[in-house]
């Protein structure tokens, strides 16, 4: 489709004799797509604006994220301080942008290790009994510690930087994405195409990583979309806390953690970072849910992530 | 009966093992000399043989297991490495603001939720089954600090309603503490709200399809009657396992809530030993919010057994 779109372009002359109509009928394609799935739509919109903001934000920021300027501290919204500043004169906007980075990278990070890690195991403990028992006791038991105190808990240990946090959100979540992965291959296991798989001779490799492992993709992105969104409000709430990444890189959660103590004088702090926060957990929540309807009608409505 | 309640719990035994191995685990195997790691970067020789020695960390590790275990059966959590009081001690002061707290958000999140939800179900696919859905995914989407800060700016700075911090004893009458929780357990209600929204409306559009809803409403039952007598009665059990769920949901939210709002509680005691490294604290609440929440577990699938029969032969 991405190619077809580029090939169409109208600026591009060859194209303009063939394609004079294309435009106005991918726009009217996605204008169809959002009126009959506004809530998809919208995730999408959001984003791509949060993605863009984060990659752009060294073009996009007005000062330095970091630069101190104590006279102009805990100003309101100006010109010149578009959000305002914080308690040290530092500018919130710019430090909102460069906040978004931290949280993205968390995000897509966390969700990309617990989705190897999920398949992986899920693939093993779905096929091999023997495993099952043993990785499923581990990942119950790991279920059944409240996820954020877990992850204070080994944060503290680790020490604060951004692979830790994505390792230790990693431990947290993976079990959530095992469980989804095991179970599918479950069920894939007792379809007839892995039965005839196995009756053409195909071992056990074979049947996990050509048959089963392309079926039960759909499941494990939704469960990754979901677990971006929860890694990222988590991520904010060590932050916040102050175990999150080193408070001299700004991020969504430790900006309103330091603005708590200013949340009288200057309300602007705790709102645009925890809007941004929201409105991106929103995104990545609506887009599993997006995601999950589209790849299987069945679930339709349900969900059970914590 | 007997026999589903004894394999029930007896299936929670290796879970809370595994917890047991895995707290212990934390600490010792962390990176680093765990010494160091409690005692901060300058602390003394002197300081570091000290706590190595209250913690056994001078010994074996198979050693400090088993004292460390057998201190945990007989309820010697240790103490803490700052004040040297007993984290029991400290546990038990701390402890009712939590409970209170925690009670009285998941109330409101059920009597909240639930009717939240069975009306989006009943009207479902119109405007009023839209704006319940919408709200539960921002409330869902809400970091819980910031739904406080919108909270307290709202209705303490601007409003001038409710107090802005704290909780005050019991001792000052039943008003004065129930204005001071009313804004702690909304704000770490309304993500479980969400939730339940969410789940008794999924539930409830299920329930709506079978068969025996069919037959309630052509033996001309009201509308009412069907949703409430018949739909919602066997909608109700998904929407325990939620409550289950809820309290793993409250004891992360306690932490950051409880800090916010300067209660004095269990959260906002982990926040601070978390902050001052005081392990022994920290591995004490860890076990013990993994207890409350594989002991209400169990209690939910139990009432399941119980509300069920079907389960319990399964």
């Amino acid at each position: 489709m991405n190619t077809h779109g580029r090939a169409r372009d109208p600026s591009a002359p060859a194209s303009v004799a063939s394609g004079a109509f294309r435009p106005s009928k991918y726009l009217r394609a996605t204008l169809r797509f959002s009126v009959r799935n506004p809530a998809m739509a919208t995730a999408g919109a959001l984003l791509a604006f949060m993605v863009l903001t984060a990659v752009l934000s060294p073009v996009l920021s007005t000062h330095d994220p970091k630069a101190p300027n104590v006279p102009d501290r805990l100003q309101g919204p100006s010109v010149n301080h578009w959000f305002g500043t914080d308690g040290f004169g530092r500018d919130l906007y710019s430090r909102t942008l460069s906040g978004g980075r931290v949280a993205l990278v968390v995000g897509f990070g966390v969700a990309f290790v617990t989705t190897v890690i999920g398949v992986a195991v899920g693939l093993i403990t779905g096929y091999y009994p023997l495993a099952d028992k043993i990785i499923m006791r581990v990942v119950d038991g790991i279920m059944a510690m409240p996820a954020f105190l877990l992850a204070i808990a080994i944060m503290t240990l680790l020490g604060a930087t951004v692979f830790n946090i994505i390792a230790t959100l990693s431990i947290v979540l993976a079990p959530g994405t095992i469980r989804v992965a095991r179970s599918s291959v479950l069920s894939l296991s007792n379809e007839p195409f892995v039965d005839a798989a196995r009756a053409i001779g195909a071992g056990a490799p074979r049947i996990l990583l050509r048959h089963i492992r392309p079926n039960m993709i759909a499941p494990v992105i939704v469960m990754a979309s979901f677990v971006t969104a929860l890694a990222i409000l988590i991520e904010s709430g060590l932050s916040f806390l102050g175990v999150g990444v080193n408070p001299d890189t700004p991020t969504w959660g430790n900006i309103m953690g330091e603005a708590r103590n200013h949340m009288s004088r200057n309300p602007w702090l705790m709102f645009w970072p925890g809007m941004a926060i929201t409105l991106t957990v929103l995104a990545f929540n609506l887009a599993g849910d997006g995601l999950r309807d589209a790849l299987d009608p069945r679930l339709r409505g349900s969900r059970d992530v914590a | 009966m007997q026999r589903y309640i004894a394999t029930r719990l007896l299936s929670a035994i290796p879970v809370l093992i595994l917890v047991v191995v895995f707290v212990f685990a934390l600490l010792r195997f962390a990176p680093g000399d765990p010494a160091q790691l409690i005692a901060g970067e300058q602390a003394s020789p002197e300081q570091m043989q000290a706590i190595r020695v209250s913690l056994d960390l001078d010994k074996p590790i198979h050693v400090q297991f088993y004292t460390w275990v057998g201190k945990l059966i007989r309820g010697d959590l240790g103490e803490s490495v700052g004040s040297r009081v007993p984290v029991s001690e400290i546990i038990g002061q701390r402890m009712t603001p939590t409970i209170v707290v925690a009670i009285v958000s998941e109330v409101f999140a059920v009597v909240v939720g639930m009717p939240l939800g069975v009306i989006a179900a009943w009207k479902s696919n119109t405007w009023i089954d839209r704006a319940v859905m919408l709200f539960a995914s921002i409330g869902f989407a809400m970091p819980v600090f910031w739904l406080a800060f919108l909270a307290i700016w709202l209705f303490s700075l601007n409003l001038g309603i409710l107090p802005v911090l704290g909780y005050t004893s019991f001792d000052n009458g039943l008003a004065a503490y129930a204005r001071h929780l009313v804004l702690p357990c909304v704000t770490l209600g309304i993500s479980l709200v969400a939730l339940i929204a969410r789940m008794t409306r999924a539930t409830m559009l299920e329930v709506m399809r079978q068969d025996y809803i069919r037959t309630a409403r052509s033996k001309g039952l009201t509308e009412e009657m069907v949703v409430l007598r018949h739909a919602l009665k066997n909608a109700s059990m998904p929407i325990l396992t939620v409550i289950g769920l809820g309290v793993a949901a409250l004891l992360n939210g306690a932490i950051i809530t409880e800090t916010f709002f300067a209660i004095p509680g269990l959260g906002a005691l982990i926040a601070q030993s978390i902050l001052v490294r005081d392990y022994p604290v920290v591995q004490a609440l860890l076990i013990l919010a993994t207890l409350i929440y594989v002991f209400v577990n169990m209690l939910v699938d139990l009432a399941y057994g119980y509300l069920d029969p079907r389960i319990r032969y399964a």
